[in-house]
């Protein structure tokens, strides 16, 4: 299909998600369920109201940033092209809807419709935040010192052939080993579970990066280091100004890799032996059978990593701005 | 009038060791360069050129001999000592401007004098480019901002490691009436490494033939035409089938490289 107009694409974007909140209040519940009603700040909602809200909210907010884009040609191209993608998870949404909580054809416990989901949030949104807050808590301290310490010891290791010489080993073959492999350790050594894990994801997150930060330092090309010299520059100025600036793609490339890692430690060791995090709902709503909300806290895990991963992208590319052609040179 | 001697190159020897090979890439050069000749070293790969020039940069350090720039023996890199590398060697992550601030940044005297930084890029045709990045810009800017980079350390002495090797001949011949031109303001000692002998003639004051196995100097030719040179001008001419003469008989190697 190919969209000339762009108001067609706003529309076409649109559409979709009012499709599946129009049919949500006309169709009727087939399927036998109690519909509760909780209290939202001020109003008085049941699952359905809840899940139309949200969907309206999306499109919502799909038309206010398709109003944004229409000046800048990058991003309204982008949103053509995404146009019918948006219009079949609209429509992707009213048959989940229709299949899993309307008529129930779905496999119930095991595969809820999206409203039910959403009805987690309505039953204990603030357990599910303080949760979403202990696994961001325990990823923020695990990720930052992890890739602290890493990047330090990788710019050792990469600079200081002695310290290559003894470090190196060590990090080849304790790197191989999957972080979790710690986990009873850190459970006895460390006083606090909240420690314990971040442990675990310091570990998980220091050997990938300070492997290629050793291999970016290391590889600094030789006539670079050369002309730093030549121009007055000592070992600080060539470490500092040459080697680590060269270095930082794959210092970057290091921290996506790692930053992967983390979340899967981060997952594994809150199932494991915290008294929070959303690893730690999860396990908790699976004994009661509950899996709308196991599915809920997969869905806030969705959002949040994609997030932190769209951060560091974002920080990768202002860092590293000088790879990309943003400058435009008149020749 | 007798002219200062800035450089003196006296008995040098540089012998590589790998393993079991010994190559003897320089035996006894000696040479003396007067302040702001321009002084080209000409010959076929292996000669010794290069090496020679990294001696005189303190990139290397020769196993016997010694190399003085005015009188103080040369013991490392020294920013007096300006060097412009093959390839550039550019830093990616800097533009323009910030690449030819580095000098001044790496000796912490930028603040007194960044005005230079400006003086340069309008002395190398580089306005207007300040603010791209190394990937953004030609093969031959990045040459001059290379050029540029050494010479804002306002060095006595800069050495060109084939800087113009891999431009196209258009760029080239621009980029050597650029040095020339850089050269007369400034009246820096310029000490060439090339391939090409025509280069050698346009630019240099003094030729210095080099032959291979083992890196020696072979013959010093003084280039009086009167400057500006003509490429096509009959004294030129002539003078370039003189060195491609010698040239053949010099080396050792019957079918020598050179870009004509």
């Amino acid at each position: 299909m190919k969209i000339r107009r762009y108001p067609v694409a706003v529309i076409l974007t649109i559409s979709g998600y009012f499709l599946a909140t129009l049919l949500n209040v006309i169709l009727p519940q087939y399927a036998d369920i109690k519909t509760k009603t909780y209290r939202l700040w001020i109003l008085m909602v049941n699952r359905n109201d809840f899940y139309r809200g949200v969907v309206i909210l999306l499109a919502i907010g799909l038309l206010i940033k398709g109003l944004i884009s229409r000046n800048d040609p990058k991003r309204r191209s982008k949103y053509i092209k995404d146009a019918p993608l948006q219009f079949a998870l609209g429509i992707g949404l009213f048959l989940w809807d229709f299949l899993g909580t309307k008529t129930q054809i779905f496999v119930q416990p095991f595969f809820p419709g999206p409203a039910q989901i959403l009805e987690s949030f309505l039953q204990e949104g603030g357990f599910i935040f303080n949760n979403t807050l202990y696994s961001l808590r325990l990823y923020l301290f695990g990720f930052l010192l992890g890739a602290a310490f890493g990047i330090g010891t990788g710019i050792l290791i990469g600079w200081f052939p002695k310290v290559y010489y003894w470090v190196h080993p060590v990090l080849h073959i304790t790197g191989i080993i999957p972080a979790v492999a710690w986990m009873p350790f850190a459970l006895t050594l460390i006083p606090t579970a909240f420690w314990a894990a971040v442990f675990l994801i310091v570990i998980c997150v220091w050997f990938p990066v300070a492997s290629v930060t050793a291999q970016g330092i290391a590889g600094t090309p030789k006539v670079l280091l050369e002309a730093a010299r030549t121009l007055g520059g000592n070992t600080a100025y060539q470490l500092f100004h040459v080697a680590i600036p060269n270095a930082l793609p794959q210092i970057f490339s290091g921290l996506s890799t790692a930053n992967a890692f983390a979340f899967t430690t981060l997952v594994m060791a809150e199932m494991m032996g915290q008294p929070g995090g959303l690893g730690y709902y999860i396990n908790l709503a699976k004994v009661w059978s509950s899996y709308y909300k196991v599915f809920a806290a997969i869905l806030i895990m969705a959002v949040l990593f994609s997030l932190i991963t769209e951060l560091l992208n974002q920080i990768q590319n202002r860092v590293l701005r000088w790879q990309k052609g943003l400058l435009k040179t008149e020749e | 009038m007798k002219e200062e001697t800035i450089l003196q190159i006296n008995h040098v020897d540089r012998v590589y060791e790998d393993g079991d090979t010994r190559v003897q890439a320089l035996s006894d050069v000696n040479l003396k360069v007067r302040r702001g000749e321009f002084i080209s070293l000409i010959g076929s790969s292996g000669c010794g050129k290069t090496t020679t020039l990294r001696l005189i940069a303190g990139l290397d350090q020769p196993q016997s001999g010694e190399i003085f720039l005015d009188g103080e023996e040369i013991r490392g890199t020294d920013p007096r000592r300006g060097y412009v590398f093959q390839q550039g060697a550019l830093f990616n992550w800097l533009t323009v401007e910030d690449n030819i601030a580095a000098g001044l940044k790496a000796r912490h005297v930028y603040r007194k004098n960044r005005h230079r930084i400006q003086e340069y890029i309008d002395m190398t045709g580089l306005s207007g480019f300040e603010k791209a990045y190394p990937h953004q810009i030609s093969g031959g800017m990045a040459q001059r901002v290379a050029i540029a980079r050494a010479l804002v350390n306002d060095p006595e002495i800069l050495l060109l490691d084939e800087p113009m090797g891999a431009l196209d001949s258009f760029t080239r011949a621009n980029l050597q009436d650029q040095l020339l031109e850089l050269q007369k303001k400034k009246n820096t000692t310029m000490i060439l490494v090339t391939h090409d002998v025509d280069e050698a003639i346009y630019l240099s004051d003094r030729i210095v033939i080099m032959t291979p196995r083992p890196g020696k100097i072979a013959q010093i030719i003084d280039v009086e035409i009167p400057r500006p040179r003509q490429r096509g001008g009959t004294e030129f001419l002539m003078l370039r089938r003189k060195l491609l003469e010698k040239f053949n008989l010099a080396s050792a190697d019957p079918q020598p490289e050179y870009n004509i």
